[in-house]
């Protein structure tokens, strides 16, 4: 099984193949390689372990269920994780609502369309931007962006979106949106630097047999390069989906920690991460079980999104054969 | 000499509407020009690649290009549909006369020129995520073809001129990868015959093919004569000779851009070249 976006190599590890590059013999280069291969699934493991036997009393005293109950409330011995599971899968969908359309058009814009110089000074900044510190952008959300959304952003979506019924309530400036934004904002710089490398992957000699029949730039684009390149942005797609997902202390900052199920983008509530970031020194007991039990389900929410998008990419390179349809509008 | 030039063209201009109306179908041989290059030069950052280059591109024929490795035959084809608007760097100088028009006018619209000047590569692009028969008619899609008929028809006329349509007629829904390299370029043949172009531009298309590929594309290239006009790069001077009417010689100056030394009938160049460097190279004695 390959991991998404780097393609499979076979019978690396026949006998009498050797990598060009290392000149160990055969014997001790399978060793080497079994052996770090040994040593990575064994971390994974004690990893999972030792999670799993924190997380299994609160398993034990409350069953499943409680995962997706909708109360938190430790002084009644309640750990209901919907609300911070929703929180995760809410903001974590609106930073990707964003970064996908935006990061896509500005890494195409990267590789093809800004001259030479412009496209060197803006791929390090985008390089530079990967690189702030999560909490760096945690503090410029609640200084510089929470004022703005309360004053300016949230007004503007509810008259232009109120219908939709998802921008109901106060402007807090804190919540959802804003969290959502900020996320959008720290994998954008990972979203673009991987999908402009492996749009630049797409083979010369692809483009130019497009251009040779007479399509245009944007056709190259649209029918050859973005579906050549398919499997990397996939692969970036779920490097910045994990890293939404995961992203903890920004998050805390803005969210506004709400242990409720919010009922409009624009109220406070919380993350499995920012749950766990804001309970776990002083808790104890089943709670802390719980909070284990959260890291658990977060685990697998992560593991989730990154097997669709596996099987999106095979379902996607299965098609390819046989399809008489690709350059079907 | 300007005067000259110009009643010539006013020639080209006439014979290039008849032609275009169906009502003469010039063959080999009767010498009209569908292509002049006038001093073409063309410069890589401001470094001259080919310089100076003037010949015409007969109908019907096929003109070959041989020279030894970077003097510019490559470069000098891609000036001929335009290839080097994608390159940054590259600036393309002189004049190239597509019948009566200049391909670098402004008024040209450069991939309606690929549609009338195609080009086959000299490794085979086939697009890898479309099946045969979408490769064959790529070409058509990107021009807002959309009716079924019409395409089924330019997929098989193009793929039996390609000499591919036995081969492949009955497997059409398959991945263009799964066919061989030679047929691979067949298809690629193909997929630039679809759009009917006046003129096929081929930079080495049998280079990465075994010989009995390699037999059958020239056999191919020699077939389609009395569809396109074909202008063809080629290391290997008997292929130049097996296949091209005319052929131009290019080779390096002293500055290093390619310069044509010698334009002619292919057999006159091979047997009784003017310049004694012409001699030496399709002897064998250089390149
Ligand atoms: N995109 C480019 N940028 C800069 N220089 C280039 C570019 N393409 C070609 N050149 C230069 O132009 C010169 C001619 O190259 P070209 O590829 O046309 O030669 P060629 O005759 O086709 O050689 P070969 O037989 O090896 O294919 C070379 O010196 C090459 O370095
Ligand atoms: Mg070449």
């Amino acid at each position: 099984m390959s991991v998404v976006g780097i393609p499979q190599q076979d019978g690396g590890s026949r006998r009498g193949r050797t990598s060009p590059r290392f000149s160990l013999p055969d014997g001790w280069y399978r060793v080497l390689l079994v052996a770090s291969a040994a040593v990575f699934a064994a971390l994974v493991i004690w990893f999972l372990v030792a999670i799993a036997i924190k997380a299994q009393p609160a398993f034990s005293t409350l069953g499943f269920s409680w995962i997706v109950q909708k109360t938190w409330n430790p002084n009644l011995q309640q750990f209901g994780l919907l609300p911070f599971i929703l929180g995760t899968l809410e903001t974590t969908a609106i930073a990707m609502f964003l970064a996908v359309p935006i990061g896509l058009g500005a890494a195409i814009a990267l590789a093809y369309l800004v001259p030479h110089r412009v496209r060197l000074v803006l791929g390090t900044a985008v390089e530079l931007l990967a690189a702030v510190p999560s909490v760096v952008y945690g503090l410029w959300g609640v200084v510089a962006l929470a004022p703005l959304f309360r004053q300016y952003v949230e007004p503007f979506l509810s008259s232009a979106f109120g219908w939709t019924g998802l921008f109901n309530g106060p402007n807090l400036g804190v919540g959802l949106i804003l969290a959502g934004t900020i996320l959008f904002i720290m994998v954008l710089p990972t979203m673009v630097a991987v999908s402009r490398d492996v749009l630049a992957t797409v083979p010369t000699e692809q483009v130019e047999g497009a251009l040779a029949v007479g399509a245009t730039r944007g056709q190259v684009l649209r029918k050859v390069v973005i579906p050549g390149a398919r499997t990397g942005l996939l692969g970036a797609f779920t490097l910045a989906t994990g890293r939404a997902l995961g992203e903890t202390v920004a998050v805390a900052l803005v969210i506004g920690n709400s242990n409720y199920i919010a009922h409009s983008l624009k109220s406070p509530a919380a993350t499995l991460p920012s749950l766990l970031i804001n309970n776990f020194g002083e808790a104890s007991g089943t709670e802390l079980s719980a909070l284990f039990g959260a890291g658990l389900v977060l685990l697998v929410i992560g593991l989730t999104v990154n097997s669709i998008a596996r099987i999106l990419v095979r379902r996607a390179e299965g098609s390819e054969l046989g399809s008489a349809s690709v350059l079907v509008p | 000499m300007t005067e000259q030039l110009i009643s010539t063209t006013a020639e080209v201009i006439e014979d290039d509407v008849d032609l275009r109306q169906g009502t003469i179908a010039p063959r080999s041989g009767t010498q009209t020009p569908v292509m002049r290059l006038d001093d073409v030069s063309v410069a890589f950052g401001g470094r001259l690649a080919v310089k100076n280059v003037s010949f015409d591109v007969y109908a019907h024929e096929v003109t070959s290009l041989i020279g030894p490795s970077g003097s510019g035959k490559t470069t000098l084809l891609r000036a001929l549909n335009r290839m080097h608007d994608t390159v940054r760097s590259a600036e393309v100088f002189g004049t190239v006369l597509l019948g009566d028009t200049d391909i670098y006018a402004r008024s040209m619209d450069p991939t309606l020129l690929r549609t009338r000047v195609g080009m086959v590569f000299q490794r085979p692009n086939p697009f890898p995520g479309m099946s045969i028969y979408e490769n064959a008619v790529a070409g058509l899609r990107f021009n807002g073809v959309r009716k079924k008929a019409l395409l089924d028809e330019a997929a098989e006329s193009s793929l039996v001129a390609a000499a591919l349509w036995d081969s492949v007629r009955d497997r059409l829904k398959n991945h263009a990868s799964s066919l061989s390299g030679g047929e691979q370029q067949r298809l690629c043949i193909a997929r630039a015959l679809a759009v009917e172009p006046e003129v096929l531009l081929m930079d080495e298309p049998t280079s990465a093919l075994d010989p009995m590929a390699t037999l059958r594309i020239e056999e191919l290239i020699t077939e389609l004569k009395d569809r396109v006009t074909i202008v063809i790069v080629t290391h290997n001077m008997q292929q130049a000779r097996r296949v091209s009417d005319q052929c131009a010689f290019l080779l390096m100056d002293d500055d290093r851009a390619g310069k044509l030394i010698e334009f002619g009938p292919t057999e006159k160049l091979f047997t009784d070249a003017k310049d004694p460097r012409t001699l030496d190279y399709v002897n064998g004695l250089f390149g």
